[in-house]
């Protein structure tokens, strides 16, 4: 813990934000990478492993078919660039059969000093079990300029429940490209939210979802805040790929000023399954938030929806708070948080708790 | 308590109402009557003080303060409250959390006050989203009594109740207007937009007014007033302002 007890006071309630309990309370592991260099990995939960990438690969020999496998390694330069560093970092997390465990487990991904961080993360839960896990990234306070790749492979195996719940704090100058994708067998559940409200340059990212079993079912949950200087362009994509699966995307997007190109797209192509995209963008300064959900049916047997609203604070439901006493402000504020209030089903206490801090301490710059 | 004086009031550049002018004394319940688009609920928000509603000239003071261009939510802080007709839906704000918002009051009373209304149910959900038009009202009277103001504006009360709810509504309107306390004692007024005089089967009402073209055209005892619009129409208030 040496290296997190160096850590300054600023960056500390950086990493708080984005989940990193550096005590451990109310977490069950925890993996913490510090540019390229792995400085924590504990787990206390029987039956998890949290094991930095390397070391998984060279105690099991099976991790290799989850490697680069949900993604390719060819989709773009970003994956290139990581398929080329001789020593991958990041983490894989193995969930074994029938283990399951509410308390979350944290990955923090921390960029200091370095120009790039990489990460290579497999998440890998068998069948009938269950995981939650946080991961935080964030910025050094100090740093002005650089760039995190990751990639995040996700297999969730048959009846299992993979909740992952990523919020995002870094700095103006940090570009951001994440790319992950998830394989969900049958009667499998993922659950993926995501959280970003501080500025940044630039985050670039489009998770997939395979549903390739009978019954299993994705659900995407993203809340994030634009400001002036910052583009994202986020999407996630459902490929309902076996019968009765189902998928539901959930975007709240606010901008004060920056970008927010909002992408959905749900496949459906086979018989029984649905889906649904849902997008709510709030202009409340002058920027963009650009909606652009697809969904496609191949069959007679899908049925696929999408609704997308983008707007500024309707002036009634202001002058109807003050009227019950608050304060443009407070009611202003009061609307903002209501938007944002997306309750995910399903998701802890502690997670939602850790959501809720996010867009409380956001909402002190609104 | 309040006093309106020649009052003016334009919507986008348009006047609405005329010359308004209107005395409710402390304990006192008005009644306000009119056509459709003559004008009630545009007084009734130029009240409130909202956006859109000008006040061109004249002037509206409550408890002695002039409130004609105070902000919103400093009327509501001096006592004035409002029944809204078409409340708006506010996805995500629970109406629990928005009666703990506007009110000093813990979890538990806000609680017993909404069993009052049949609301406890609701307390968890988003703002008037999907309510009924009875769930509605019921949510806005418990607003009114979480918020507890002194003069409540009532825009149409009856408008979406079936029977049931009506009369649980005009109780509980009796009881924030104070209507069980002895006539000396009463402090609280209301003001109510009313098409059908419904309300006047559970409370009292002090005066009536009849609004037409955005001016107050009768004053007079309510139930008289109710009588002759059900028998003559509007017409016959046309009739008495020009005599």
């Amino acid at each position: 813990m040496s290296d997190i007890d160096q850590l300054s006071q600023e960056d500390r309630e950086r990493l708080a934000l984005t989940g990193l309990e550096v005590g451990m309370q109310n977490r069950c592991g925890s993996f913490f990478q510090i540019d390229q260099n792995v400085i924590q990995t504990t787990c206390g939960a029987e039956g998890i492993e949290m094991i930095p990438i390397k070391a998984a690969l060279e105690k099991y020999d099976w991790v290799k078919d989850y490697y680069w496998n949900a993604v390719s390694r060819d989709k773009d330069k970003y994956t290139q660039y990581l398929a080329k560093q001789e020593s991958p970092q990041g983490l894989v997390v193995i969930a074994h059969e029938g283990v399951k465990v509410e308390m979350p487990l944290q990955a923090c991904l921390f960029l200091r000093e370095e120009p790039v961080q990489h990460v290579h993360n497999i998440f890998i839960a068998r069948e009938g079990s269950e995981i939650n896990i946080i991961s935080g990234c964030a910025s050094s306070w100090q740093k002005e300029h650089g760039a995190h790749i990751g990639v995040t492979e996700i297999y969730v195996g048959k009846g299992a429940k993979v909740t992952s719940t990523m919020i995002h704090n870094w700095n103006p100058g940090i570009s951001v490209f994440p790319r992950s994708a998830t394989i969900i067998e049958e009667d499998g559940t993922f659950l993926s939210n995501y959280v970003c409200m501080q500025p940044v340059n630039r985050i670039d990212m489009y998770p997939t979802a395979r549903l390739v079993g009978k019954n299993a079912v994705a659900r995407f949950s993203s809340i994030v805040v634009a400001t002036p200087g910052s583009t994202l362009d986020l999407g996630s994509r459902a490929i309902l790929g076996a019968e009765h699966t189902s998928a539901e995307l959930i975007t709240r997007a606010i901008t004060t000023g920056g970008t927010i190109i909002s992408r959905g797209h749900i496949l459906g192509e086979k018989d029984n399954t649905r889906g649904h995209i849902e997008c709510k963008g709030l202009i409340l300064k002058d920027g963009i938030v650009h909606a652009i959900p697809e969904i496609e049916g191949t069959l007679t047997g899908t049925e696929l929806s999408h609704e997308a609203a983008v707007g500024k604070i309707a002036r009634h439901e202001i002058e109807y708070l003050m009227a019950r006493g608050l304060s443009e402000e407070e009611a202003t504020a009061t609307i903002i948080r209501g938007f944002l209030d997306v309750k995910i089903s399903g998701l802890p206490a502690v997670l939602q708790a850790q959501i809720d801090a996010a867009i409380d301490k956001a909402e002190s710059g609104f | 308590m309040l006093d309106i004086s020649d009052l003016h009031v334009s919507v986008d550049g348009t006047e609405k109402l005329h010359d308004i002018n209107l005395h409710i004394g402390h304990g006192e319940t008005h009644i306000l009557m009119g056509p459709n688009g003559s004008g009630k609920s545009t007084l009734l928000k130029a009240i409130m003080g909202f956006g859109g509603y000008t006040i061109t000239s004249g002037s509206i003071v409550f408890k002695g303060q002039d409130i004609t261009g105070m902000p919103i939510h400093e009327r509501a802080h001096l006592g004035i409250g409002m029944m809204f007709q078409h409340p708006p839906a506010i996805s995500g704000l629970k109406l629990g959390k928005l009666l703990a918002a506007t009110s000093h009051l813990g979890a538990d009373a806000i609680e017993a006050l909404a069993q009052t209304v049949n609301m406890e149910g609701f307390l968890s959900r988003d703002t008037n989203v999907g309510f009924s038009g009875g769930e509605i009202k019921r949510s806005e009277v418990l607003q009114l009594k979480v918020q507890q103001p002194d003069f409540i504006m009532l825009d149409e009360p009856e408008s979406g109740v079936d029977l049931e709810n009506m009369s649980l509504m005009g109780k509980e309107i009796a009881g924030l207007l104070e209507k069980d306390v002895h006539i000396v004692n009463r402090r609280r007024s209301g003001l109510i937009i009313t098409h059908t005089g419904y309300i006047l089967d559970y409370l009292e009402a002090d005066q009536g007014h009849v609004l037409i073209d955005g001016q107050i055209r009768c004053h007079g005892n309510p139930r008289e007033i109710l009588r002759v619009v059900k028998e003559k129409g509007y017409g016959e208030c046309v009739r008495c302002k020009q005599m």
